[in-house]
């Protein structure tokens, strides 16, 4: 066999090698490398999404947690501000309350003291009326027995006259 | 950086097998001068390995699996001939003959097979009937030679690599579009690769109007992985290592270049900036043949590795026999085991070989492509 047919191409296999490779050509690009590699970039995409959806999800979070811990905060700070506001109620009326105790013990103690001395001015009015009466009755029984006797009865008279004139 | 690793290990590879071939071819040489003239082996000479190496990287018209001859297991190829009108039948017509006594007649026209060629008797011949002119030395045949599409053992394993492809690639590109999320199975293994090729070899190297070009980088680079392969396996077909199929795949490297070239591309071509007037005759020719020579380039590449890497095991085996011939069963003995590890060996540098050679003729190609397509600025 001449060596020189190693380097000369057969037609026929030319030819079919033509035929295979536009063959295999046209049939994996539509079967393989189109699907394939849709797949693939689909995949890479998926993954890319999947990737900044999984960022945006953790500076969502981040930002919620911020945000718990300012409502977290704030929340303290509002229980601080009751429980002040409360203990200044508390304050304000136990205050209160002795206050209006106090005033009421002094209204109390005034009112007795205005009754006690009512009762005393009544009492004197009465031990007064008493005296006068005990006084009169006194008199009279003095003066009864003073005009039993004319000559004393004249004294008087002339007494009382004596009195009335010099009015 | 991979690109840099890549052509370190290419030249280290290279130059292993150019060392190993010549080792080999030297020991072919220096056992038996007069290796060039063959066919005939006398007794008591050495055995010449060179036509049983030739047979097995040529192509041929049936695959001879093994045996000699009528006792010769083989699986019979269609031969498809075409001369006034269209001849077909079955390889085994010609009865493993190779030496054009075995005469098939189809359709009126006589046919023999003369070293693997499929030679048209003349019209009222009977058998085929070569002269020498004592002058010149030239032959002259009693036939012609048909117009041979036949499917040859080549074009029967380029068959086979085609419904290989078609398979993996098919249920992939099935998978593919069923399977959302991480690939399993098959597609996992091809999907890396497909991957590789576009964003390793193409993208890169093309720029960016790869996609445009991407299906038929892809498809080059898987055919000539999978007839790399499938040509390591024993007793399969040589296809990569043929120059008619380097040929083709280069030459649709040069049309894919030369039609998508842009106007940078013929613009460099001819009117080569910042070349004095001067050397515009010496500069435009020789731009002209860069046109071809870098596909050229391609289609030798890849035929002369493959080629070689076939030689290099071939002889390498070769040398039991040739051992036996001169110093016996003994020496057969004595140099078995250290030629198979060295094929050993070797199989493992063509498995490499066999990637590294569908990656250069994808890499240069795309390279090729966006030189051509690349935007001047």
């Amino acid at each position: 066999m001449n060596p020189m047919e190693l380097v000369t191409p057969a037609i026929g296999l030319m030819f079919w090698t033509c035929v295979v490779f536009i063959l295999l050509l046209i049939l994996l690009k539509k079967f393989a490398w189109k699907p394939i590699l849709k797949a693939v970039d689909d995949r890479n995409n998926s993954i890319e999404e999947a990737l900044s959806s999984a960022e945006k999800a953790k500076e969502e979070m981040a930002e919620l947690t911020a945000n718990n811990e300012k409502i977290l905060s704030d929340a303290r700070l509002e229980r601080d501000a009751l429980l002040k506001e409360a203990r200044d109620i508390k304050e304000k009326i136990v205050g209160e309350a002795k206050n209006k105790a106090a005033e009421e013990a002094e209204k109390i103690i005034t009112s007795a003291k205005e009754q006690i001395t009512n009762e005393k001015m009544k009492a004197m009015t009465e031990l007064k009326n008493q005296v006068a009466d005990i006084s009169i009755e006194m008199a009279e029984k003095i003066v009864k027995a003073e005009l039993t006797d004319a000559k004393k009865q004249k004294e008087l008279i002339a007494k009382a006259l004596k009195a009335t004139e010099l009015n | 950086m991979l690109n840099i690793t890549l052509r370190t290990s290419l030249i280290i590879i290279s130059f292993l097998s150019f060392s190993l071939f010549s080792f080999a071819e030297n020991i072919v040489n220096e056992q038996h001068p007069n290796s060039n003239h063959k066919d005939e082996v006398e007794e008591g000479e050495l055995y010449n390995p060179v036509p049983a190496i030739m047979h097995h990287i040529s192509d041929s018209h049936e695959w001879h699996l093994w045996g000699e001859g009528d006792g010769s297991v083989t699986i019979p190829l269609p031969i498809i001939l075409y001369s006034n009108g269209l001849h077909v039948f079955m390889s085994s017509a010609f009865h493993h003959d190779e030496h054009g006594h075995n005469v098939v007649e189809s359709k009126g026209s006589k046919f023999v097979n003369l070293h693997g060629k499929i030679y048209q008797l003349n019209d009222g011949e009977t058998h085929l009937n070569i002269q020498t002119d004592s002058e010149t030395g030239e032959l002259t045949y009693n036939a012609t030679k048909p117009i041979d599409i036949s499917i040859t053992k080549n074009v029967a394993s380029m068959l086979i690599a085609l419904v290989l492809l078609l398979l993996l690639f098919g249920i992939s590109g099935m998978k593919s579009k069923k399977t959302k999320g991480a690939p399993k199975g098959l597609l996992s293994f091809l999907e890396p690769l497909v991957l590789f090729v576009r964003d390793d070899i193409v993208k890169p190297n093309v720029g960016a109007k790869y996609q445009k070009f991407l299906p038929y980088l892809l498809t080059l680079f898987f055919f000539i992985l999978m007839n790399n392969l499938l040509g390591l396996l024993p007793g399969s077909a040589n296809v990569t290592g043929n120059i008619a199929i380097t040929l083709v795949l280069s030459f649709i490297t040069l049309i894919v270049t030369n039609v998508s070239g842009n106007k940078g591309y013929w613009g460099h071509i001819f009117k080569p900036p910042g070349v004095p007037l001067a050397l515009m005759p010496i500069m435009i020719p020789i731009e002209i043949v860069g046109i071809f020579t870098k596909p050229f380039a391609l289609m030798i590449r890849l035929f002369a590795n493959i080629s070689a890497g076939h030689i290099i095991i071939l002889s390498l085996i070769s040398l039991i026999f040739m051992a036996q011939s001169g110093l016996g069963d003994g020496g057969a003995f004595g140099v078995a085991p250290v030629s198979v590890v060295f094929v050993l060996f070797m199989y493992l540098i063509e498995v490499l070989v066999a990637f590294l050679q569908a990656y250069i003729f994808t890499l240069l190609t795309s390279l090729f492509i966006g030189l051509a397509t690349v935007e001047h600025h």
